[in-house]
């Protein structure tokens, strides 16, 4: 963009002219806006009270601007049978993202790690099948995982949500780290090995502190993936249950009236840890895809 | 016993084997060059001595002590690597101590250590930046660094060059040898550059297929090669290798080859005794320094032959010129004085010092000793 002017000026493959531009950046506009639409609902009739929106227009904005909804969503608001708002759900689902993110990364890693420096008879048959475990659509394992989370105890709990979503997020964690770490030159780890460091040493030392990037990518993934999971915390949350659960008893109580400014409330309140990761690490997600994907 | 012992030593993977009783034994303070194209085997047998690939068969020994299966860095090896290996997120002074620290010497030693390689190196100035910021020639110093800090009874330089252009790549050969003079360190090196190889070492292994094909002083590997692959794989231009056939004549072995026109020449041999191969082919072997122009031939040789034949093609490189000129249907490659007169397609008289010339058996190759 910074020579758009004087490759105005020139006879480039790709034209630049001004009407071009005017009319690319009118089509980008209208798209960003489009897809900006169903925030602004969401923030408009959040701010609401409910009578405004049963009676008048969604995209208008508020004649009286409140923040009960957003009181109520999160202390006060009935979610099931009992009137807490979304606070503790949301508690559960950061006690369930936090470990599950970090496990699955750290594993991820150590996985790559194995498959890219310290190859062993059968690797690619193992790195195979962790990409296969990608593919396994969740509704598969829903009854097996009920049993072995049974049999561990770990039924209806916070660990137990962990786990289902360590195991299930290890193969990406694993493709990431692997394709990264094999683009890393060998001949550092061997270097690092007549110098005299072992395994974890190597490990800690010479790959951890280059890989930021994919590191980024897997936290993302995994945070976006395992906060946004409803049919395992539906399924195995029993007391514990996620945000995600909780949003969906806040919003499909079948009892008395539907306070949509409070169910808007609710949504965003969900989606915020999400935007959260994404604005914070967001331009580090796309570098951290191409670096990992250049080499495989 | 040597200081470093190759014996019998065998690689393979699976089934093929790539590297073949190899038996090499290098003196404290040598300078061993494993030369050889790429696939002969070299960098495997310096990988095994340094403990990152394993033995297959034979044995490996270090100041008498068997290494086979002995972790590397239980060696007291260091290797040099050709991308350098430095580590990225360390500094230049972390890079070089990263070794002690792993092999828990006390930190007023490393840096004590650190700060006698820096200045030997000329890179003290380097020791805060990352490896990022280093030019080529400065990293394979830091690189250098990094294995003298160690003290090691060995060093392995694996091509340590070739990632360097060709200005640096001969000041810093040129470093490696002082370097090498001033501490009398023990190297084992690695390349694929003959003339690397010639000028660096104090030994050199020819190395092809996994063979070692021959193994001695660089002067003895230039003037008696072993066999056709030695002689054409060492100097550049290689060796010219011209069939031709022994005639004696007044009790004196010549090689009988033809000229440009077809006519028949004899070139009266030296030093191989090839008495008892009378009306035999040979293989005739020439440097091209051996062909020159009668004002540039060696005059202490005893054996100028003067030959007239058609110059091919004249390839002037500044200091000489390159003649090619046909003998036995062969092209053959000349190197005369650059101000000598000379015309593609012309007649030339050339000059070959036939002192220096070595045969070898057709079949075999190997070169003809008596």
């Amino acid at each position: 963009m910074a020579s758009a002017s004087s490759s105005a000026m020139q006879d480039t493959a790709v034209s630049t002219g001004r009407v071009t531009r005017t009319f690319v950046y009118l089509v980008l506009a209208l798209f960003a806006l489009f897809y900006l639409l169903p925030l602004y609902v969401m923030g408009v009739n959040s701010v609401k009270p409910l009578v405004e929106i049963t009676s008048g227009n969604m995209m208008a904005l508020p004649q009286v601007w409140t923040m009960a909804p957003w009181h109520s969503a999160w202390s006060t608001a009935q979610i099931g049978v009992e009137p807490t708002g979304l606070k503790p759900y949301f508690l559960n689902s950061i006690l369930m993202v936090v470990p599950a993110v970090a496990i699955s990364t750290i594993v991820g890693a150590l996985n790559g790690y194995i498959l890219t420096k310290w190859r062993f008879r059968g690797d690619t048959w193992v790195f195979g099948l962790m990409l296969f475990s990608c593919f396994i659509p969740f509704q598969i394992v829903l009854i097996p995982m009920a049993m072995v989370l049974g049999q561990l105890g770990l039924a209806g709990s916070v660990p137990g949500l962990v786990l289902v979503h360590v195991v299930y997020g290890i193969g990406f964690t694993t493709l990431y780290f692997r394709n990264y770490y094999a683009a890393f030159p060998t001949e550092l780890v061997r270097a690092a090995q007549i110098d005299g460091a072992g395994f974890f040493r190597i490990f800690w030392r010479i790959l951890l502190p280059v890989s930021g990037p994919i590191a980024v990518v897997s936290v993302i993934w995994q945070f976006t993936n395992i906060w946004n999971d409803f049919l395992f915390g539906a399924s195995f949350g029993g007391t514990s249950q996620p945000m995600t659960v909780a949003l969906n008893n806040l919003v499909q109580s079948s009892t008395g009236v539907k306070e949509y400014n409070v169910h808007f409330a609710g949504a965003i309140l969900a989606a915020l840890p999400t935007l959260f990761v994404y604005v914070v690490a967001g331009r580090y997600f796309v570098r951290g895809l191409m670096a990992g994907s250049v080499k495989g | 016993m040597s200081f470093l012992d190759i014996r019998r030593a065998t690689k393979s993977y699976g089934t093929v084997e790539v590297l073949h009783s190899v038996d090499i034994s290098v003196e404290e303070g040598e300078f061993l060059v494993l030369v050889g194209p790429s696939g002969c085997g070299k960098s495997t047998l310096l990988n095994m001595i340094a403990g990152l690939e394993s033995i297959t068969g034979g044995e490996i020994a270090i100041k008498g002590r068997t290494v086979n299966g002995v972790h590397p860095s239980k060696r007291n090896i260091a290797m040099v690597f050709q991308s350098y290996a430095l580590y990225p997120n360390m500094t230049v002074a972390q890079n070089m101590t990263f070794g002690l620290e792993m092999h828990g010497v006390p930190k007023a030693e490393r840096d004590h250590a650190l700060a006698d390689v820096a200045k030997l190196l000329q890179i003290d100035h380097l020791l805060d930046r990352k490896p990022g910021q280093l030019s080529g020639g400065q990293r394979q110093r830091v690189a250098m660094g990094r294995a003298l800090v160690r003290k090691p009874d060995v060093f392995l330089f694996d091509e340590p060059l070739s990632n360097l252009d060709a200005k640096l790549r001969v000041d810093m050969r040129t470093e490696i040898k002082k370097l090498h003079q001033k501490l009398g360190t023990t190297i084992v090196y690695v390349t694929h550059d003959q003339i690397e190889a010639m000028t660096l070492s104090t030994r050199i292994a020819v190395m092809n297929k996994g063979h070692v094909q021959q193994l001695g002083t660089p002067r003895e590997i230039y003037d008696r090669p072993a066999n056709v692959f030695v002689a054409t794989f060492m100097g550049s231009p290689a060796m010219n290798i011209i069939p031709a056939s022994v005639v004696v004549k007044d009790g004196c072995p010549n090689a009988r080859v033809a000229d440009a026109d077809g006519v028949e020449r004899l070139l009266p041999f030296s030093q191989p005794n090839l008495a008892g191969r009378e009306g035999r082919e040979i293989l005739l072997g020439i440097r091209p320094e051996a062909i020159t122009d009668p004002e540039g031939a060696d005059r202490k040789s005893s054996n100028i032959v003067a030959m007239s034949n058609r110059v091919g093609v004249a390839e002037p490189a500044g200091s000489d010129t390159f003649v090619t000129m046909t003998l036995s249907g062969r092209d053959v490659i000349g190197r005369i004085r650059a101000d000598a007169n000379v015309t593609s397609g012309e007649p030339f008289s050339f000059a070959i010092n036939m002192e220096k010339a070595v045969a070898f058996d057709p079949k075999t190759e190997e070169r003809i000793v008596h």
